[in-house]
């Protein structure tokens, strides 16, 4: 999951450098403020002890073992913008120290892993995590965080044209899906055992709905460049994988609306028109999510 | 452990040494971008890069057999890749993947074996990176080893009592107990961290941390630098002429 | 002759509600070597942490005539330096020099200046090859003459060392009490390990469930609290009983 250099294609990997500035810069700013003056050397020691976990192994079946990647536990104990530092300082570490990751690809495996999924893992323990379904949100979370980082840097390995047919594709996700149901089980797993073992270890839920916003918006806006990346360099790339899943002949029955003359705009039109279609879709999204996640509080609070 | 070995490289003391960190830094990038940006006689490139690299490694009194090694770490990948995109029929991708990678790789090692940590981190300040971000990666890169020994302990005590004879989970630590595992460790790096602030506290710290040594860019960094830009970048552009 | 350290009827209870100190009267006279001595969870570690106000409890302290306040505590830790059990806690900047450095350049020294006194404090503990090192390369032993060289460059008038000798083996414990008879700076040894008292302090005092319950020579409160392995008798091999 961490892309080397010389993998992805200079526009992404530049866009990408680009995007993962500032969105370290603010979360370290934003990390400052949740603790006092030692957080430098809490985090730094939460970012070893990372590195030292990602050693143990837990068995799977067969002689098979996995290990934790981490973002969603450090989102859990340290709160979202501390976990992003964290996860920004352990990339960079692993590219630098151990060769694992790019310097140039740095970027890109930052907006992955450090801030789409440490947001991933976050949203349904924002949303969930306290009430009946805590431990299906935290098993959620971890699951997602993986996927999440997994699936962006697939797709930008693809839009870097780099081949992957079917079988291989296939393979990867499935992979991946494998992964993240590990990575849910074991964030669950060491949870619990924390809690058992000292409550305050564990982060309320409910922390500051101005992050949220403020989080939630800054993902979608990086998740449509993304998008938009990955259509405008390969819109081709994008059709025939609908095709080769199927979806290609279910959307164009499904889309009868105002979205329809997105389908045809999408292949051939400026960037510009593209940038906003993607960015409306998500936003689309976004606003689901979060009437969705506003019913289901407000639900339980009454 | 890897970080150990690189640590005692990056302990020398060879002019190549001796250089600023910005400027090794600089130089570093600026490589880094060319081979990755490059399409044409990839090959060639890969080759006269390959070749200013082992120059800087020789003038840096290390050992190039261990470093063509240690950079070696990225191939898995890439080969993988490479024979993928291979049997796609796209084989000047699959060589761009491999030669990118591993040329990439090589120059991050030529920069992190010659500059020690501490060194580095200062550079990328005085560069602009925010220092809250430096001080957790130093604080990271100074325990890293420390809490990996816990963890070893940890491991081999937890799997010699989880200890099954026969089967593929042999001497591993099962599922439970790993976490717990982990739970022990993220406590008591948490309250290693506790006491770290302590000891800070003790002796004065008030919230800042002090800079003992400020990295001065001198003239022969300043030499270093272009020439290091403009060697590789001279390469490019005349082997894509001949190229055309 | 007015002592260093004055300390009267010292109250400390932790937030679940424990009194680890229950009233404690001390003394520290320039010069002396004292050493405290108890079981685990006596109040040894918490009465230190207290005289440098790391944990504010209630009652009198007097530390080089300055209590213990908001705008006291700076003065106060460059007077008294605390060496920590755990090397690798107190050792904790990426470099030596830059560790020995670290309360100098927190006082506001400037950089060449602390330079200079920290080159000077590992030349006295010995410890200069190591300057430019990262910490956890060095050997324990080295560890804490680091350690120690770090409390030194700030020039304190008292040192306290807390169980220093828990991972030193033999001729590390000697080396470290060879370095200690050289430094001329008032002494409080928190230490389980009762030869190394008896090599270097004058007076002992005992803790107990939060107070000191004697104090006196080494040897005699030793003995008096059968604190010494020897006290353990030969045959101790008996059938546990069920």
């Amino acid at each position: 999951m961490h892309i080397p250099d010389g993998f992805l294609a200079t526009r992404v990997w530049a866009t990408l450098d680009v995007a993962a500035a500032p969105a370290a810069v603010y979360a370290a700013r934003r990390a400052q403020r949740g603790f006092q003056e030692w957080q430098a050397p809490l985090l730094g020691v939460m970012g070893a002890f990372v590195f030292a976990a990602q050693m143990i192994n837990f068995p799977v079946a067969a002689g098979t073992s996995s290990h934790l990647v981490g973002g969603a536990l450090l989102t859990y104990t340290l709160g979202p913008a501390a976990a992003t530092v964290v996860m920004t300082a352990i990339l960079a570490m692993q590219a630098l120290v151990f060769q694992d990751g790019g310097m140039l690809a740095l970027g890109a495996n930052i907006v992955n892993m450090a801030v789409l999924g440490v947001l991933a893992g976050w949203l349904p323990y924002r949303y969930w995590g306290s009430g009946r379904w805590r431990k299906a949100a935290i098993f959620l979370g971890g699951s997602l965080s993986v996927l999440a980082s997994a699936t962006l840097a697939l797709a930008e390995l693809l839009l870097s044209g780099v081949r992957m047919p079917g079988a291989v594709l296939g393979i990867s996700m499935g992979v991946f899906a494998v992964s993240a149901v590990l990575e849910g089980a074991i964030t669950l797993a060491v949870m619990s055992a924390l809690e058992a073992m000292n409550p305050n270890f564990v982060r309320k839920p409910a922390q500051g709905p101005s992050y949220a916003l403020g989080a939630v918006a800054a993902g979608a806006v990086l998740l449509a460049v993304v998008g938009v990346l990955f259509a405008s360099t390969h819109p081709d790339g994008i059709w025939s994988l609908a095709q080769k899943i199927g979806l290609a002949s279910q959307a164009k029955t499904l889309i009868h609306t105002p979205l329809e003359s997105y389908e045809a705009a999408f292949l051939q039109s400026a960037w510009q028109r593209k940038a906003v279609a993607g960015l409306t879709g998500l936003a689309l999204i976004f606003g689901a999510c979060v009437l969705f996640g506003r019913l289901v509080t407000r639900n339980r609070s009454t | 452990m890897h970080h150990v070995v690189l640590e005692r490289w990056s302990q020398g003391n060879s002019g190549f040494h001796r250089l600023d960190a910005r400027a090794k830094l600089g130089a570093a990038l600026v490589l880094l971008v060319l081979i990755a940006t490059s399409r044409a006689r990839l090959p060639q490139l890969g080759a006269i890069y390959f070749v200013l690299l082992a120059g800087a490694f020789a003038w840096a009194r290390l050992p190039l057999r261990a470093a063509l090694a240690r950079s070696a770490v990225v191939l898995p990948f890439s080969l993988i890749f490479g024979a993928i995109s291979w049997l796609a029929g796209d084989s000047s991708r699959a060589a761009a993947l491999v030669i990118k990678s591993y040329i990439s790789a090589l120059a991050v090692l030529l920069l992190m074996s010659t500059t020690p940590m501490p060194q580095l981190l200062r550079g990328l300040e005085s560069m602009g990176v925010p220092r809250f971000l430096l001080m957790v990666a130093q604080f990271m890169y100074r325990y890293l080893f420390v809490i990996s020994e816990e963890a070893q302990h940890m491991r081999a005590a937890a799997a010699a009592r989880g200890f099954t004879v026969r089967g593929a989970s042999a001497g591993k630590v099962p599922f439970r107990p790993a976490a717990g595992v982990l739970a022990v460790l993220f406590a008591r790096s948490y309250a290693r961290a506790q006491d770290i602030h302590r000891a800070m506290v003790a002796r004065g710290f008030e919230g800042t941390f002090g800079l003992l040594q400020k990295s001065r860019f001198r003239w022969q960094d300043g030499v270093f630098l272009a020439a290091a830009v403009v060697t590789p970048v001279a390469v490019r552009f005349a082997l894509e002429r001949i190229a055309k | 002759m007015t002592p260093l350290i004055t300390v009267r009827d010292l109250r400390y209870q932790y937030d679940d509600g424990t009194l680890a100190l229950r009233g404690v009267d001390f003394e520290l006279f320039a010069r002396e070597t004292v050493a405290l001595l108890g079981a685990n969870g006596s109040g040894k570690t918490t009465f230190v942490l207290n005289l440098i106000g790391l944990l504010a409890g209630h009652g009198h302290i007097e530390v080089c005539g300055m209590q213990p306040g908001k705008d006291t505590l700076p003065g106060i830790r460059r007077k008294v330096g605390l060496v920590f059990q755990d090397s690798d806690t107190q050792l904790f900047m990426p470099t030596v020099l830059e560790d020995v450095a670290f309360g100098l350049l927190n006082a506001g020294i400037e950089p060449e200046a602390a330079r200079a006194r920290a080159t000077e404090a590992l030349a006295h503990t010995g410890m200069m090859d190591a300057a430019q090192k990262a910490p956890y390369h060095l050997s324990a032993g080295q560890k804490k003459r680091v350690a120690i060289a770090g409390i030194l460059a700030m020039q304190p008038e008292i040192l306290i060392l807390d169980e220093p000798t828990t991972y030193l083996d033999p001729p590390g414990q000697a080396s470290l009490i060879q370095l200690l008879r050289r430094l001329p700076q008032a002494k409080i040894l928190v230490t389980h390990d009762t030869g190394f008292a008896q090599a270097l302090a004058e007076r002992a005092c005992f803790f107990d469930q939060g107070t000191i319950v004697a104090t006196g020579p080494v040897t005699e409160i030793v003995r008096r609290f059968a604190w010494d392995r020897a006290a353990v008798p030969a045959e101790a091999c008996e059938e546990p009983r069920p």
